[in-house]
This record gives structure tokens, C-alpha cells and sequence, in this order.
């Protein structure tokens, strides 16, 4: 093939994918986790098309810690997050969010950005500057477990725990947001996130309790 | 030999041992492995579903910067054509090659043809695009009975059909045709009231674990290889990788990381040969993950299929005959489950008169791989409807007609064994019990139906060795992957034995060099062949502990008695010692104490279960709503109740989304066009009601608590018992799986 067209090829599956997460923002993904989701899902693809690498110095504050890294326009949170390291030459090694789909299909990437679930995955490093930014690895008070992580243990919610961390980012939010929900209102609230070894009852479950837990 | 029933342990549901790692994000995963001076990997995949490979010229890559060594097919070492039992089943080595790195052909779009690794993943993704590939295009052909014709373009210009043994003249796509057969079929209809006899069809579908496939590879000079991974079994990757690359097994340490779900799709290597012949060629350690679309072109899905089912029974609902005819999509190389489906297809049932006939046919598909009773859900969907069809033509509940069919203990089996036992008529009997069966079902366009589903389970071979720790606890260390729960389980048959609390073992799973050889996490033998282990395991640390009390209490061994814990004495003077105060007391008495057990049963004991479930479809859009599900399986024994109600579910869960969803879209040029969770659609929370899991138990003789697998059982009967729900909503039967709003509306004759 030649490089143009493939170039042109390259371009396609960007637009198209753009307008895609456009016509789907409805549906799956905004109905659960945060509509910003929609705005950096553009964006990323966005960068994705662009010629022109540039790669800068930004600060990140992930779990109330300062980070220095350098990024590239394209770099995802996500990837900041797993293989990034900081300009002292250490890892930022969170690797609790997982890469799944990394196309903001199944919500294994989810972390908290100023209190709001987003898909790392579509979320560029660049945007997530001067924001706070909390991962599963930061919802635990040193030894205490979160009220969801506990609720989530209590109640087996996992089987082979790949979705495990997405979940509890994803319920810690949408119980921060809606505190005391229905049974419906979980089913829609987690509906962003999936669980291929189908442990959804035992995840209500832990909900529930989890909810109970923090007073709601 | 089920020794007591009441289990201090067993049957408990206490809190899984790796809960908190998983919870807080502190589990390693396969991905999530990091070390020093670390290469990427990526893999150049065949855009084509069947071409001819021409050349492959890796020069452009080779000088592009950062790179630091490009393979291909031609740097495997060359290998006989031989048979090697491997995994789950056994597979020729060129043809395991083939598969890793395209030789001649690349057979389906997605076939791994050349690998790069370099400084970094994007360096590694552009060194992709410099090389160049010519290919000869040649026609695919997809799906099952187009591969079996006559004239249909040839994958394998050298294979020839396995006819029984026979080996045919002519080239074919099919690679074996066996027959099964038992007592006189044409006897068999000519006693029945009514013959029904359907065709169905049921597409690709893939098993959907959520983590990718991964792989990190280091090759030391010494030619020590040690590789870090995601698998359902250290063992078949060890013994995989040394046959692909001709290395010694003692050459090769495989290191289990945790596993995001397999489903039986992480027996089959893919990338685990390549991050090592890159690391071989470069002296560094190289990671190489795959990307969801990856998975999706480049690994086993589970195969599509043509099945028709014959079947004859008198107006009293008796079973006359029965035949099944069963031809299942391989995929790019030999090696489908047809042996399995044909196995499980009739196997509820007393059948004496009746033939299965299975082919095992490629196509230009990813080489299918084991998903959870590979074979049975394909053959139970057409087989429990056409005794659905039967029911209602005779008119006669269908409970009653699968408790008056059942095979009982000793039944002359189509495939020549007896029928070992297992609890059909108890789980039909808890189906027919449960509220869910007799409530009423209201309103327009709902139905209820059911099915079963059986799977023999497997044996197969497994270690354990358990060490006693000064403060009275354990380590018991274990060559199983733990997929979805197995530590606990495994560690509460060794607590039961020695009479401690399932929070006093501390379970590892072990790499290849650190434990003795156990076989996959798969065919549900896991709970129970593991499980045997560490009872034996546990078995050979009591009878130390009673020679250490016997020592201290200067006593034989004979007169140490031990019983819920306590080991007591009643000689002489009443002693009394508990498991802890013993393991506190080691170092008096000799040092320390490791107990090891292995197991290779041969009695799994099968597992079966009858699904009920209400639908509702609604007839202009053609969606099938699942209204509620209730599941019923025989567990011999439950170990971790929560565990097996967890697999009830989650199988039931998958099977669902195989009977409403899921499916390969391929067009024209043989390529999948749905290779994203976008459009290959896994169930949701929104898609699903509640599931209720009714566990049965009806002890497995062949383990020393009764235990039978129950992980695979419960995908086979969601989709037959939804697609007889849908008759009894639409008076239409479906043939065709998935179960698709399209496909329903065109049953219904409205599009
Ligand atoms: S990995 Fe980010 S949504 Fe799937
Ligand atoms: S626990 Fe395995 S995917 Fe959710």
C-alpha cells in the first residue's frame, strides 16, 4: 500500500471513530460513567490524527502526589499511568486501571479525575493537568479499605478481578454522586463497565452494601 | 469414598485469599509485569483471510532506529510433523508453528506473520509498516458446509480426510469424519409416534475475556528462558513453547502472572514463542501485548457449525432413536471440539438406538480454541429443541419427558461406555420445584422454556505441596492458575483435613520450576483434581504431625488419635495437642514438616443442569428481553457455595450473550468487521435479570468430598432453553444462534 494511501486510511478510521463516539454518546457511555468521557474521547482521537508529535513537561497530581512527566500530545492517561515514569527517571507504575479495549468500550481504565469517573483510555495526559486525579490504588486510606473495596471483598464481587479495579473506581463515583440508589439506578449507573466472568449480582450486592456503608 | 458430611470447612463461603490485591488494584497481572531494560514487542498480522505468502523482506524494518531484531517464520528451528499432546487436547508442532508465525500461507486475516521488537511500542508499531509482505490473495472460505464441498478452495493443499482411520484420496478441507453408533436407528423410528428432525446453525463466537493476551520474555545466554504471562496452565505453555522452539522443558521456567479470565481461550499460545525468539535474538527481556482487536482476529474463538438432529419417541414419551450429525468450523488448522460435542450431545439421555456423525472442517477462521465445554453448547442447542419440538408435538411437559429419558448409572452410552452417575433427575426435579416453574407468566409475547446441558468434566494431573509454618498456619503452593476463585477452594479441601480454618492456609500458584507438574486450569477439574492433591497433600501432613505428637508424647504413632483438629493421645496419661500448638512445637520434634500430594483421578464425575427461563420478544424490533433465569446444577459438593453460584451465573451469563449477541460479521473477503466490545456485544448489567443459581448436590464418588467441576455446564443450555422460551412467545422456531433482532424478525416472516 502506499503511504498516502494509507495515510488517507489512517485518517478514515480516526473520523469515522470520532463521529462514531459522537452518534453513540447516548448510549453506553455517557448513560454511566461521565459525560467529559464524550469531550476527551474527540480529543484523543483528535490527536490521534494530527501529524505533528510534540511532547512537553506537565504536572500530574495523581492519588495527592505530585508528578512531573514528560508526554506526548497523544500519550493517554492510561499510559501515563502504567508506563510512564517521572523526569527523575522513576515509575509512575500504577497499574491498577487496566488496558482492555482502549477505546472507551468496557470501563477497565476507569479512575477519577476532580471527583468524576473517567475511561483513562480516551482521556490525553495533557488534559488531565491541574486536575486531581485519584486511581483505585488511591481510594484506600493505608490500610483501611474504601467502604466499596470492602463491600466488594465481603461479597466476592470478582472472580477473576480484571474488571475488579474499574468497578470499584466506578461505584466509588456513582455512589459519591448518588448516595443512596435503587436497584435500577445501579444497574444504569455501572452499565459503562463490563464483567465478562459475570459477576453482576454479587457486584449489586456489593453496592448496596457499600452504600449502606458510607451512610447513604 | 465421600468420608463425612459434616464439613467444618466445606461448604463454607469464607473470604477469598487474593480479595484485597484485587480490590486495591495491588494484583500483578500479566501486563503489569515491569523489569530493567525492557523491549517492546508488536506483531505484523495478515490483512488477508487466504494468501499465499510470497516473500517477506525485513530489511527497511530492521534499519529503522530503535529497532533491535525482527522474526519471522524462517528463525523457527525446523520440526518433524508430529503429534504432541499439549494443553487440553493434542495438536501437531508444524501446525502449532504455522500458527505462531505464517510459513507459506497465511490462512485467516489476523495470522501472526512477522515481529518486531524495539525501544518502545511506538517504534515497534512503525518498524511494522516497513516491512514488506507479498502476498498471493487467494479465495477464502468461511463458513462450514462451503469448506466441505467439493470444489471449495483448499487451506491445506496436503490434507486429506481422516475417514475412520482411513486416510482419503482426494485433498479436503475436512480434516476427520468419525461415526458413533449404537443398536438399529431405522428400528428405532419405525417403533416411533413422531420423528422431528432440524438443521441449525450457530456462528463464531469468542470466548471475550477481558484481558488482552501478554507476554514477557527473558532468554539468558545460558539458555535458561523465562517467560511471565497470562495462562489457564504454566505446564502447556512450558511444553508449547519447547516443542515450537525445540528447547529442553527444563530449559523453559513459566511464570504464571494473575489472569484476567480465559474461559479456556489461554491454553493456545500466540505471542509467548515470539516474545521469546525476540529476546533470544536480542539478549533483553521483550513484553508484547495484544490489543482488543488482536484477541479478536488473532485468537481461538469458539466454532461455528452446522447440526442436525433426528430424533424418534412414542406418544408416551419414550426415546426410540436418535442421530446427530455435527460439522464444526476447526478454524485455520485442525483440532475442533466436535469430539466433544458429539460426546455430549445425547449423553442426558438413555438412547439405544443412534448414530453421531462429527467432521472437523477448516476454515479461513483463527484456529478455534477451548471456551468453556467446548463443543456441548452447539450440539444442546439443537438437540433440547428438537425434544422441546417433541414435547409439545406429544404433549407432554417437558420436565417429565427429560426425568422419563434420563440415562441412568450403567446405560449403555451411544459411544460405547456406561453412563457414570450424576444428578439429572435431581436437578430436573429442583427446576420443576423451584417457585419459578409453576409461577404464572402474564402478558403478550412471553414464553417460558427449558434445557439441560451436560459436560463430562476432566481428571487430569495436579501437585500440591504444603509447608508447616511455627505460627500454625500453612502455605500450600499449587501449579493451577487461579481463574476465578480456585486458591480458596483448593485451600479450604486442605484446611478441612487438617481440621484449621481456611484463613490459616496461604495459597501460591507456583512458576514451572517451583511446583510439580499440574495440567491447565480447565475442564472444570480445577476445584476437584487440584483439590484432590492438596487433600492428599494435607493427608501426608497429618500423618507427620501425628508422628511429631507421638514423639513428644513419647508414644506410638498408632496411639495418636486426631480428630477436629486436636491431636490426642489416650494412652497413659490424656493428651491433648491442637494443630497450632503442634506446628509451634516443630523444631523439638524433628524440623520442619512438607507435606506433597499429586492426583491424576480418573472418575471427574460429569456435571449437568436444567435452565428454566421467561422471555419476552417484542415483535416489531425482534429483541428478545430475558425476563427470568433459573439455573439448576449438580456440584457433588459445593466447596465454596458462593463460588460455584458464581460460576452458575457467570456461565449462564455467557451463554446468554452467545444465544441473544454474539457473533463474528465477516463479509465478502473473509474478514470479522465487529473486532471491538462496540459491535461485538457482551452482555452488560443492563442486559440481564437476575440469575438465580439452585445448586444441586449429589456426591461425586470419585473424590473424597464428593466434588464435581462445575464451571463448564452451565454455558451449554441458556441458548436452546431461550429459543424455546421464544417459540412459546412467538410460535416461531429459532435455528440459528445468535438469536438477533434481524434473525428473529426474519423467523417471524416480518422482514
Ligand atoms: S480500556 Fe479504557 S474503556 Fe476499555
Ligand atoms: S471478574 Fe473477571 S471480568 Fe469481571
Amino acid at each position: 500500500m502506499s503511504k498516502e494511501k494509507e495515510k488517507d486510511q489512517t485518517q478514515g478510521t480516526s473520523i469515522s471513530r470520532r463521529s462514531f463516539l459522537k452518534g453513540v454518546g447516548t448510549g453506553a457511555v455517557a448513560a454511566s460513567v461521565a459525560p467529559s468521557v464524550l469531550i476527551d474521547a474527540e480529543t484523543a482521537a483528535e490527536a490521534q490524527m494530527g501529524e505533528e508529535i510534540t511532547r512537553a513537561k506537565i504536572k500530574l497530581d495523581i492519588n495527592d502526589k505530585a508528578y512531573e512527566v514528560e508526554v506526548e500530545s497523544r500519550t493517554t492517561l492510561l499510559s501515563v499511568l502504567r508506563d510512564g515514569f517521572d523526569t527523575s527517571g522513576n515509575r509512575v507504575d500504577l497499574t491498577g486501571a487496566k488496558p482492555i479495549c482502549e477505546r472507551g468500550e468496557c470501563g477497565g481504565c476507569t479512575v477519577q479525575v476532580d471527583g468524576k469517573a473517567v475511561y483513562s483510555c480516551m482521556t490525553l495526559a495533557l488534559d488531565a493537568q491541574g486536575k486531581q486525579i485519584t486511581t483505585v490504588e488511591g481510594l484506600a486510606d493505608g490500610d483501611q479499605l474504601h467502604p466499596v473495596q470492602e463491600a466488594f471483598v465481603q461479597h466476592d464481587a470478582l472472580m477473576c478481578g480484571f474488571c475488579t479495579p474499574g468497578f470499584v473506581v466506578a461505584a466509588k463515583s456513582f455512589l459519591d454522586q448518588n448516595p443512596s440508589p435503587s436497584h435500577e439506578e445501579i444497574k444504569e449507573g455501572l452499565a459503562g463497565n463490563i464483567c465478562r466472568c459475570g459477576t453482576y449480582p454479587f457486584i449489586f450486592e456489593a453496592v448496596k452494601t457499600a452504600s449502606r456503608k458510607m451512610g447513604g | 469414598m465421600a468420608e463425612k458430611k459434616d464439613y467444618k470447612v466445606v461448604g463454607t463461603r469464607p473470604i477469598r485469599h487474593d480479595g484485597v490485591d484485587k480490590v486495591t488494584g495491588r494484583a500483578l497481572y500479566g501486563a503489569d509485569f515491569q523489569t530493567v531494560g525492557l523491549l517492546h514487542g508488536k506483531v505484523l498480522r495478515s490483512p488477508h483471510a487466504h494468501a499465499r505468502i510470497k516473500s517477506i523482506d525485513t530489511s527497511r524494518a530492521e534499519a529503522h532506529p530503535g529497532v533491535r531484531a525482527v522474526v519471522t517464520a524462517k528463525d523457527f528451528p525446523a520440526v518433524e510433523d508430529k503429534i504432541a499432546d499439549l494443553g487440553e487436547g493434542a495438536a501437531n508442532v508444524k501446525d502449532l508453528q504455522d500458527n505462531v508465525l505464517a510459513g507459506d500461507k497465511a490462512l485467516y486475516k489476523g495470522h501472526q506473520v512477522a515481529a518486531v521488537a524495539a525501544i518502545d511500542p511506538h517504534t515497534a508499531e512503525e518498524a511494522l509498516e516497513l516491512i514488506d509482505v507479498e502476498y498471493e490473495v487467494l479465495p477464502p472460505v468461511i463458513k462450514v458446509l462451503d469448506a466441505m464441498k467439493e470444489d471449495a478452495p483448499l487451506l491445506h493443499e496436503d490434507m486429506h480426510t481422516d475417514e475412520m482411520g482411513e486416510k482419503s484420496e482426494k485433498p479436503s478441507n475436512i480434516a476427520a469424519h468419525f461415526q458413533h453408533k449404537q443398536g438399529d436407528p431405522e428400528k428405532g423410528y419405525a417403533e416411533a409416534d413422531v420423528v422431528v428432525e432440524q438443521e441449525y446453525t450457530t456462528e463464531t463466537v469468542h470466548q471475550g475475556y477481558i484481558e488482552p493476551h501478554n507476554a514477557t520474555a527473558l532468554y539468558n545466554p545460558d539458555g535458561q528462558l523465562t517467560i511471565w504471562c497470562s495462562t489457564q496452565g504454566a505446564f502447556a505453555v512450558r511444553g508449547q513453547v519447547s516443542e515450537i522452539l525445540q528447547i529442553p522443558v527444563s530449559k523453559v521456567k513459566v511464570v504464571p502472572m494473575e489472569i484476567g479470565g480465559g474461559f479456556g481461550g489461554k491454553i493456545n499460545v500466540y505471542i509467548k514463542p515470539i516474545a521469546a525468539m525476540l529476546s533470544m535474538k536480542t539478549g533483553k527481556p521483550v513484553k508484547v501485548l495484544m490489543s482488543r482487536a488482536d484477541v479478536f482476529e488473532g485468537t481461538g474463538p469458539t466454532p461455528g457449525s452446522y447440526v442436525r438432529v433426528k430424533m424418534g419417541a412414542t406418544n408416551d414419551g419414550r426415546i426410540t432413536a436418535a442421530e446427530a450429525y455435527l460439522a464444526f468450523e476447526a478454524g485455520a488448522y485442525p483440532g475442533s471440539p466436535v469430539g466433544a460435542a458429539a460426546f455430549c450431545v445425547f449423553s442426558p439421555y438413555k438412547v439405544e438406538n443412534g448414530t453421531v456423525d462429527g467432521y472437523d472442517v477448516v476454515v479461513n477462521k483463527p484456529k478455534t480454541a477451548a471456551y468453556r465445554a467446548p463443543g456441548a453448547t452447539n450440539a444442546a442447542f439443537a438437540a433440547e429443541t428438537v425434544i422441546d419440538e417433541i414435547c409439545e408435538k406429544i404433549g407432554m411437559d417437558p420436565l417429565e419427558f427429560r426425568i422419563l429419558n434420563s440415562a441412568t448409572e450403567g446405560d449403555i452410552r451411544i459411544d460405547g461406555p456406561p453412563a457414570p452417575r450424576v444428578g439429572f433427575i435431581e436437578t430436573v426435579e429442583a427446576a420443576k420445584d423451584h417457585p419459578h416453574y409453576s409461577a404464572p407468566l402474564e402478558g403478550e409475547n412471553v414464553g417460558r422454556g427449558v434445557a439441560s446441558g451436560y459436560w463430562p468434566n476432566f481428571g487430569m494431573k495436579s501437585s500440591v505441596s504444603i509447608n508447616v509454618t511455627g505460627d500454625g498456619t500453612i502455605s500450600l503452593v499449587e501449579g493451577s492458575t487461579d481463574i476465578g476463585g480456585t486458591r480458596a477452594s483448593i485451600a479450604m479441601q486442605a484446611a478441612e483435613v487438617l481440621g484449621i480454618p481456611a484463613e490459616s492456609v496461604t495459597p501460591t500458584v507456583a512458576d514451572t520450576d517451583s511446583v510439580g507438574y499440574t495440567d491447565v486450569t480447565g475442564g472444570s477439574r480445577t476445584a476437584f483434581a487440584t483439590g484432590y492433591a492438596a487433600y492428599e497433600a494435607a493427608q501426608d501432613v497429618k500423618q507427620q504431625m501425628i508422628e511429631r505428637a507421638a514423639k513428644l508424647w513419647e508414644v506410638d504413632p498408632e496411639e495418636v488419635q486426631f480428630a477436629d483438629g486436636v491431636f490426642s493421645s489416650v494412652n497413659g496419661k490424656e493428651q491433648e495437642i491442637d494443630f497450632k500448638g503442634l506446628a509451634e512445637r516443630l523444631d523439638e520434634t524433628g524440623g520442619p514438616v512438607v507435606g506433597r500430594g499429586t492426583a491424576d483421578p480418573n472418575q471427574p464425575g460429569p456435571s449437568i443442569g436444567l435452565h428454566v427461563v421467561d422471555v419476552e420478544v417484542d415483535p416489531d424490533t425482534g429483541k428478545i428481553d430475558i425476563l427470568r433465569y433459573t439455573a439448576t446444577q449438580d456440584a457433588g459438593k459445593a466447596v465454596h457455595p458462593s463460588y460455584v453460584e458464581g460460576q452458575i451465573q457467570g456461565g449462564a451469563v455467557q451463554g446468554i450473550g452467545w444465544a441473544l449477541n454474539e457473533e463474528y460479521i465477516y463479509n465478502e473477503k473473509g474478514e470479522m468487521t465487529n473486532a471491538s466490545f462496540l459491535d461485538y456485544r457482551i452482555p452488560t448489567c443492563l442486559d440481564l435479570p437476575m440469575i438465580d443459581a439452585v445448586i444441586v448436590e449429589v456426591p461425586n464418588p470419585g473424590h473424597p468430598f464428593g466434588v464435581r467441576g462445575v464451571g463448564e455446564t452451565p454455558i451449554i443450555a441458556p441458548p436452546a432453553a431461550i429459543a424455546n422460551a421464544v417459540y412459546r412467545a412467538t410460535g416461531v422456531r429459532l435455528k440459528e444462534l445468535p438469536m438477533s433482532p434481524g434473525r428473529v424478525l426474519k423467523a417471524m416472516g416480518k422482514i
